[in-house]
């Protein structure tokens, strides 16, 4: 075996250098690089625990006074310097339901328009269409809810519900008493309009996660659009829907502006879903500004906290939910 | 009714039920903007730029205060959130990987995205005015900051996740620094899909009229100063709306198309710029 | 294992001894010994997973990128091991250049995409990066098809102009070493041969160490040939010699394709 050859002799190659210099620079400049990022990645971290730790801060005083019984009290006096938030608990869950009940289904229509029927020159500029209503600002609904929708809703729709489930028990009771356009229901309904374009989203995106060929297979066998719909796509998608629903209940929840203008501002719970009544958001957008220091303030700060814990509740599920759909497709 | 006919009837009501969905969506996007149109275009006159806002009971008036209010806390948002986003999506694209700190922040970014925006000024007030002793615009600045971050790091971590290995690996290949590795190669590759979620985040902020409530507040005055309350237009239509006043009413729905074209023109011109140029 | 020397008396410009590779705990190159020969073109030719590129790749420390790949044994250049934690990465590929398999131009003008890695390390004048800038575009054969369009995107070009935007890009920083990971695979035939009379003409002036899964490229370019299989270095040598008798039997089978 001969001799392995020496390796190229040369100038120190590695001290000539201008490059061992630059090295230098530039491993400092990583370095810096790399916790700034590191830094700035913290910064979310560091918000949410920051808004759970201050909102919790704020919201001892009221607590310690009420104890628990702060979540289920119905009573809500400024003068009396009494509180409870089972009257913002209620709107702001009541709105949600009905603003999912209604939008769930119509979302699910939307979905499935686009991914099966829709002809496929109009599915971009209607998929665009739904993303714009995503867009509109939360304010507009507010307006236009308080100042167009809900006149039109006291006057033709209103009555007629009403006088249609009169007789009906218990479901009658919800469709009681004055209308006056405002109310639990009309937040309801503008909430909805504001929840179909997210949940609509994820869904036609879930949808078209399935495999084609699976639709294909159901579609040789003969079986109608529908068909494919309710017993291919839907099982398929399921966890992924149900996380597209809990997004929608969890930006319901959250929703201030479009509900504040048109649900009444009432601070007290009515059997009907005609009755004006608050929700968390709505509460706090209208007392915050002028609130006494003290326990109303910290009952507000109290409020904000519930409304933020169940918001992140519903968010983390929604959002194991929706990765565990795309998981199961081996995303 | 033998069964396949009864399957086509069950087949046509479904097709027919998921059209008028689609139909009622547009219907109420329609009507939306519609009525946004007819009632705010008449108020979009000259004085609606260079008045500034009425006190109550008075004709006339604009909201030119709020305008430049609205465009200098935008600004600012903007400034805050470009940079912190951009570079935190950068580390959870290129450094963070699958570790544990990561994947929280991920986790995290998800829920700000749709968590409730007055919660976040309850605690931009809590951190900011409390103890600043005082509303200003560079609060509400934070508190849209906290909403538009989220977007930004989101959109970022996506894009820079769709490099090729080959791209980033050249650009080390060449013996570049880590950080010019990400800001002038792979960063620059998917420029159209980040300054798409830039827009979408200045979108969104746009309409938060929450955040502001406990933060910015309102100023009825002409006022560029930052450190104090500061007019915007979302709390101006909130106020305006509620009131009893006619000429009130009717500037807040001019604030409230002026806000719906610049958030519409946003979202169209996001996705137009990312459709050329992804094109490339 | 004794070593494969280049050939007594050619000076080596990379010498491998006793080089492992794993993937976490997957061992992928088995302790090679081999010396590249200076100034030469040295052909690493095998089948799809026997561990050609990730040789190659270990050569400029690509695998520091990804956690969980380490590189064990030793790899010296001008004496230093490589390999060597304390070794700085930045500094390594500062001297070995690697073409890839996919054209892979910076998101930037033609002009950029070459002046890019140069101002890395060097502080020039604009008048002397323009002159590099034209020295490697030449270098590369492509300096007349770009020459009145240097301020387009690097992206405007053709796959064939693209890779030798990237070869030029490489050679612009002036390495010593030119490492190519099947660089012709993505392009057309016409577009292959004018990089492989690129290569011809470079090697007079650099180090070159290419991988290909096509044997008569490997036949037609390179001064030695080292075939690999299943991790390890089956047989190494002139390629004149060992495509015409080769010493081992599985070298045979592959040139002549009973496998692969």
């Amino acid at each position: 075996m001969s001799e392995i050859s020496a390796s190229i002799p040369t100038e120190p190659l590695f001290a000539q250098d201008m490059h061992a210099s630059r090295v230098k620079v530039f491993k400092t400049q990583d370095a810096i690089f790399r916790q700034v990022t590191r830094l700035f990645a913290f910064i979310v971290l560091a918000a949410l625990a920051g808004i759970l730790i201050s909102l919790a801060i704020e919201a001892i005083p009221v607590l310690k006074k009420f104890g628990p019984t702060f979540f289920w009290s119905n009573v809500w006096s400024v003068p009396d310097d009494q509180y409870g938030a089972l009257i913002s608990i209620y709107g702001t869950v009541t709105t949600s339901l009905i603003a999912l009940v209604i939008a769930v289904p119509v979302s699910f229509g939307i979905a499935l328009f686009l991914t099966e029927t829709c002809p496929v020159w109009l599915r971009r500029p209607l998929g665009t269409a739904i993303e714009l209503l995503a867009g509109v600002p939360s304010i507009i609904y507010g307006i236009w809810g308080l100042f167009i929708f809900a006149p039109l809703f006291a006057e033709y729709v209103q009555p007629r519900l009403q006088s249609v489930f009169a007789d009906v028990p218990i479901i009658g009771g919800w469709f009681s008493g004055a209308p006056i356009g405002v109310g639990i229901l009309t937040a309801g309904i503008v909430m909805s309009l504001m929840v179909i374009p997210f949940v609509a989203s994820v869904m036609r995106d879930v949808f078209e996660t399935v495999p084609p060929v699976l639709k294909e297979s159901a579609y040789g066998l003969g079986c109608t659009t529908w068909e494919v719909v309710s017993h291919i796509v839907l099982p398929y998608t399921r966890v992924g829907v149900i996380g597209g629903i809990m997004l929608g209940l969890g930006r319901a929840l959250g929703e201030t502006m479009a509900v504040t203008f048109v649900i009444g501002n009432a601070n007290r719970i009515a059997g009907s879903l005609y009755a004006p009544g608050n929700s968390i958001a709505s509460t706090l957008a209208n007392e915050f500004g002028e609130a006494n220091p003290g326990l109303h303030t910290s009952s507000l700060f109290a409020l904000g906290l519930v409304l933020f814990v169940i918001t992140f509740v519903v968010l983390s599920i929604s959002r194991w939910l929706i990765h565990r759909g795309s998981a199961k497709q081996g995303n | 009714m033998n069964l396949y006919a009864r399957r086509l009837w069950i087949n046509r009501i479904g097709i027919s039920i998921s059209m008028l969905a689609m139909a009622f969506g547009l219907a109420a996007l329609m009507w939306i903007l519609w009525t946004l149109f007819s009632k705010g275009f008449a108020v979009l006159d000259w004085n609606f730029f260079t008045r500034d806002t009425p006190a109550p009971g008075t004709e006339s008036g604009g909201l030119r205060n709020a305008i430049v209010g609205s465009v200098l806390i935008i600004g600012v948002t903007t400034l805050l959130s470009t940079p912190i986003g951009i570079l935190a999506g950068i580390y959870l694209a290129e450094f963070g990987g699958r570790s544990k700190f990561a994947m929280a922040t991920r986790f995290v970014t998800d829920i700000m995205l749709s968590a409730p925006s007055i919660v976040i000024g309850l605690f931009v007030y809590a951190m900011a005015v409390a103890t600043m002793g005082g509303f200003s615009g560079w609060a509400g600045s934070l508190a849209l900051s906290l909403i538009a971050i989220p977007v930004v790091v989101r959109t970022t971590e996506n894009m820079l996740r769709l490099v090729p290995t080959s791209l980033r690996e050249a650009a080390f290949a060449v013996g570049a620094p880590h950080w010019q590795v990400s800001l002038k190669i792979t960063l620059r590759a998917v420029k159209s899909g980040v300054v798409t979620g830039l827009l979408l985040a200045i979108a969104r902020v746009t309409g938060e009229t929450a955040p502001l409530l406990f933060t910015a507040l309102n100023n009825q005055f002409y006022s560029t100063n930052m450190s104090q309350p500061i007019g915007n237009l979302p709390v101006v239509i909130f106020q305006f709306a509620m009131s009893p006043y006619d000429n009130w009413v009717n500037l807040a729905w001019g604030g409230a198309l002026l806000i719906a074209i610049f958030v519409l023109g946003m979202n169209i011109l996001a996705r137009v710029v990312f459709r050329n140029k992804s094109s490339d | 294992m004794p070593p494969h020397t280049a050939d007594s008396g050619l000076p080596a410009a990379l010498v491998i001894r006793n080089l492992n590779f794993y993937y976490g705990d997957f061992l992928g190159v088995k302790n090679v010994n081999i010396d590249i020969a200076h100034n030469k073109v040295t052909a690493f030719i095998g089948p799809s997973g026997c561990g050609k590129s990730t040789l190659l790749r270990s050569f400029n420390r690509m695998y520091d990128l990804y956690p969980g790949q380490r590189a064990e044994g030793e790899i010296l250049f001008h004496g230093k091991n490589l390999l060597d934690k304390k070794q700085d990465v930045n500094l390594v590929r500062s001297k070995i250049g690697m073409v890839f398999q996919k054209p892979t131009p910076f998101p930037m003008t033609i002009y950029e995409n070459i002046a890019f890695g140069v101002r890395l390390y060097e502080k020039m004048s604009a008048r002397d990066m323009g002159d590099r800038v034209e020295w490697a575009l030449r270098k590369a054969a492509l300096w007349d098809e770009v020459k009145d369009k240097l301020q387009q995107s690097g992206l405007s070009l053709s796959g064939g102009q693209q890779q030798r935007l990237c070869i030029a890009r490489a050679v612009a920083v002036k390495p010593e070493i030119v490492l190519l990971d099947e660089p012709t695979s993505a392009l057309d035939p016409i577009s292959t041969s004018k990089i492989e009379e690129l290569i011809n003409e470079l090697k007079s002036e650099y180090t070159i160490a290419i991988v290909t899964h096509n044997m008569q490229q490997a036949a037609r370019i390179s001064d030695f040939t080292a075939f690999m299989y299943i991790g390890e270095l089956v047989e190494f040598g002139k390629t004149d010699e060992l495509f015409v008798k080769p010493k081992k039997q599985q070298t045979e089978a592959y040139i002549t394709g009973r496998f692969g």
